[in-house]
């Protein structure tokens, strides 16, 4: 290991000879398209297959082109990467991809979120295409409630596969059979919903192409709006209101709260409302429950149950420790089970008439909103799940200015919420506000200083230990299955000891969702939306769950004690031992 | 009865499988051996086969499919009781073994790598057997045919009804 010296389109480099082409290039400021590469260092997402060509360089001395983004650099390596000859190269890759690939562009789910689109605007590919032949035609899948597989558009680039196996090591999508046949799917050709699919949609936020999209719910939603016998409420997750306004061109990291309610208000929504009044709620079962398995002995660790793509994953793999997860339904079904007793009770409204939309940065919770157990006297307690992306293409099809809404708040009760329910939306948050929480009514005094600064950041996998009267109570945090994984394992064999732990299942947490808008693979995005999230909790008056006004007068009015009778009946859940395919 | 034989059977082989894997100084990178070893014992690999292996070797069923389905000498449908290996090698190529061969699929009404639904026939399309000179070349369970012609596929048929 050291340093080498290349040239590159007659720029001298002296860089580490670890680096690839296209990791060189950048450090001159050279851009080389890519397609099916990806690299999302902090997150340890690597794709570099080289399966796509589209990064074909020359090199001298060698006889034919290298695809930079897995070529190695070596001691006096001269490339060049716009020579006719790579530029023509990289444009016969992408027209061969586009000879077996439906040119639907101005249809397609991806118009103008695709990649493969853009790089073949970028090569100039206009007009008559050059290659035509045989196309392969695949069964579209739809059988689940997240995932909406159209093969015919896959180029094969195999983000989707690294991500399922690598990152979130679920092993559901692999390569099947070879050349011209091959297909990226579940065993045996299964449909997504036979397998053990968490859904988290991490293979739907890295799809290069429309192969792999959401299962969308925005008609159904028009229609619940347009139905005048309807009392349509609509719920925000923490992390939508950080990553909407990429959808709009703002910068990432730009917190668009006003002008999101104001957009939903405006799209006719009856009451609009928020999920972080929910995540709140949340804190106070979870919090009763971790200080009631703490003074009762009972099970430890206890792990965060928020997450849908999470609860399906141990559900499948981990059977054997469904006791260790909170029993704490996730903060939108929490929200719905409310607005359908409580808030439906209080306004004179019938539960059969209530419509509870989510707007979430997840893909899982779409298909949560449809487990049979999240459901109170017969009704769903969430009935339509739409993601970030879909509320965007709402407001779009409306034709609300975005940029130029004022800002609005929500409807109440059940809007206000603190900066512990704001930091839900990223790795770390939930655990935090739980133990903002959990800390005072230990202690019982007053916690100055809120920030538990040692539970965040990126890293795949991070403990802490706490100070909790006499007592050391130990943290983790995981985010992406891979990780989780592996602190799971560890728990099992007895290897690793904790009180609790925080698990989300994608890497970032909700504001790297499969339902978000799409990240392209630029990893400072998603830091921008953590940054966000932080800074949003930092400005909110209450940033202690318990503190809530909202949820106090929700208690004394209704539920009665925190992790009491009603509560359990209302807002816990139990859990399924799955199969593992 | 007969079906209570057949799953002894069934269990047999699983056991015999099992003893091969257990048998194993390593498993990582073990998958293709079993699969070998797997198909000679069954056959021909089976979704239940195919399951038990990934739970065996602690790897995901798309793993190991992906695999099945890469080479063609795994097979996960069951061979016929008389094999129809048809060489496609340059040789017997240029010499009309795809005029041989689709005569063979119009008979059987099958495709390559299938099998006749009474469990007859099967027909899998080889390259090169090493017997050029005698191209085109057909096999039935290991006996060669030299010089096919497409008349020659009902007269070669005959022989294993």
């Amino acid at each position: 290991m050291g340093n080498v010296n290349i040239v590159i389109n007659d720029i001298k480099l002296n860089v580490p000879d670890t680096m690839t082409i296209l990791e060189a290039a950048k450090e001159a400021n050279i851009k080389i398209p890519t397609l099916c590469h990806l690299n999302l260092h902090d997150l340890k997402a690597v794709n570099k297959v080289a399966s796509c060509r589209v990064c074909m360089v020359e090199v001298e001395g060698r006889r034919n082109l290298a695809p930079a983004c897995a070529t190695q650099i070596y001691e006096g390596m001269v490339i060049h990467t716009n020579t006719p000859r790579s530029v023509r190269g990289r444009r016969t890759s992408v027209e061969l991809l586009l000879s077996d690939h439906p040119a639907d562009c101005l249809v397609c789910e991806k118009n103008r979120q695709c990649d493969l689109q853009k790089i073949a605007a970028d090569l100039g590919i206009r007009g008559e295409l050059k290659y035509k032949g045989e196309m392969s035609t695949y069964e579209k899948d739809s059988s689940s409630h997240s995932i909406y597989r159209n093969l015919d558009k896959c180029i094969l680039c195999r983000r989707c596969e690294t991500m399922c196996n690598e990152v979130q090591t679920c092993g559901i999508l692999s390569a099947m059979d070879r050349g011209f046949e091959t297909v990226v799917s579940p065993a045996f050709g299964l449909p997504m919903v036979d397998t053990a699919c968490t859904f988290c949609g991490q293979c739907v936020a890295v799809c290069p192409t429309a192969a792999l999209t959401e299962i969308n719910k925005v008609g159904e939603v028009w229609k619940a709006i347009n139905d005048k016998e309807k009392y349509v409420v609509v719920q925000t997750a923490p992390a939508v209101r950080v990553a909407l306004g990429e959808e709009f061109d703002m910068e990432p990291g730009t917190i668009v709260t006003g002008k999101m309610a104001a957009a939903l208000r405006k799209l006719g929504f009856d009451k609009v409302f928020d999920t972080d009044f929910a995540a709140d709620l949340t804190i106070m079962e979870e919090a009763s429950e971790f200080a009631h398995r703490l003074q009762h002995n009972g099970t430890l660790p206890i792990l965060t149950s928020c997450c849908p793509g999470w609860v399906k994953f141990f559900e499948h793999q981990f059977p054997d420790l469904l006791d260790i997860p909170s029993s704490c339904m996730s903060p939108h079904e929490m929200f719905g089970v409310i607005v359908k007793t409580y808030y439906a009770e209080k306004f004179n409204i019938k539960p059969e008439d209530i419509v509870v939309v989510s707007v979430m940065p997840c893909l899982a919770k779409k298909y949560e909103a449809a487990r049979p157990e999240l459901s109170h006297d017969e009704l769903q307690n969430v009935d339509y799940v739409i993601t970030t992306r879909e509320l965007a293409a709402m407001i779009k099809e409306a034709g609300i200015d975005f940029e130029k809404l004022q800002d609005d708040d929500f409807d109440h009760p059940l809007g206000e919420s603190t900066g512990a329910s704001v930091i839900f939306g990223t790795t770390g948050g939930v655990i935090e506000a739980a133990l903002r929480t959990a800390y005072e009514w230990l202690t019982g005094t007053t916690l100055e200083n809120v920030d538990f600064v040692q539970l965040r950041g990126f890293e795949g996998i991070r403990e802490a230990t706490v100070k909790v009267n006499d007592m050391d109570v130990k943290i983790a945090v995981a985010h992406g299955l891979g990780n989780a994984r592996k602190l799971l394992e560890a728990i099992r064999d007895g290897k690793a000891q904790y009180h609790a732990i925080e698990i989300m299942a994608c890497p970032g947490g909700c504001i790297g969702g499969g339902g978000q808008p799409y990240h392209h693979g630029n990893v400072e995005i998603l830091k921008k939306r953590v940054a966000a999230i932080y800074s949003e909790d930092k400005g909110k008056k209450i940033r202690k769950s318990h503190e809530n006004p909202e949820i106090i007068k929700l208690y004394e009015e209704f539920l009665g004690k925190p992790y009491g009778e009603k509560a359990h009946h209302l807002l816990h859940t139990h859990y399924i031992a799955r199969k593992k395919i | 009865m007969k079906k209570v034989c057949t799953n002894k059977l069934t269990d047999e082989k699983f056991k015999a499988l099992d003893e091969f894997i257990d048998k194993l100084s390593y498993k990582d990178g073990a998958l293709i051996t079993v699969l070998h070893k797997a198909q000679e014992i069954f056959g021909y690999l089976p979704v239940e086969v195919q399951l038990h292996v990934a739970q065996k070797l602690d790897m995901p069923a798309a793993k190991v499919n992906g695999v099945v389905t890469f080479y063609s000498y795994f097979s996960e449908t069951p061979k016929g009781e008389h094999v129809i290996s048809v060489c496609l090698g340059t040789a017997c190529f240029v010499r009309g073994a795809e005029n041989i061969i689709k005569e063979f699929e119009k008979r059987l009404s099958i495709k390559p790598g299938q099998t006749t639904a009474d469990g007859k026939f099967s027909i899998d399309a080889l390259r090169c057997v090493g017997a050029c000179g005698l191209a085109p070349v057909v096999m039935v369970d290991g006996k060669v045919y030299g010089r096919v012609k497409v008349e020659d596929v009902d007269a070669i048929l005959k022989n294993y009804i």
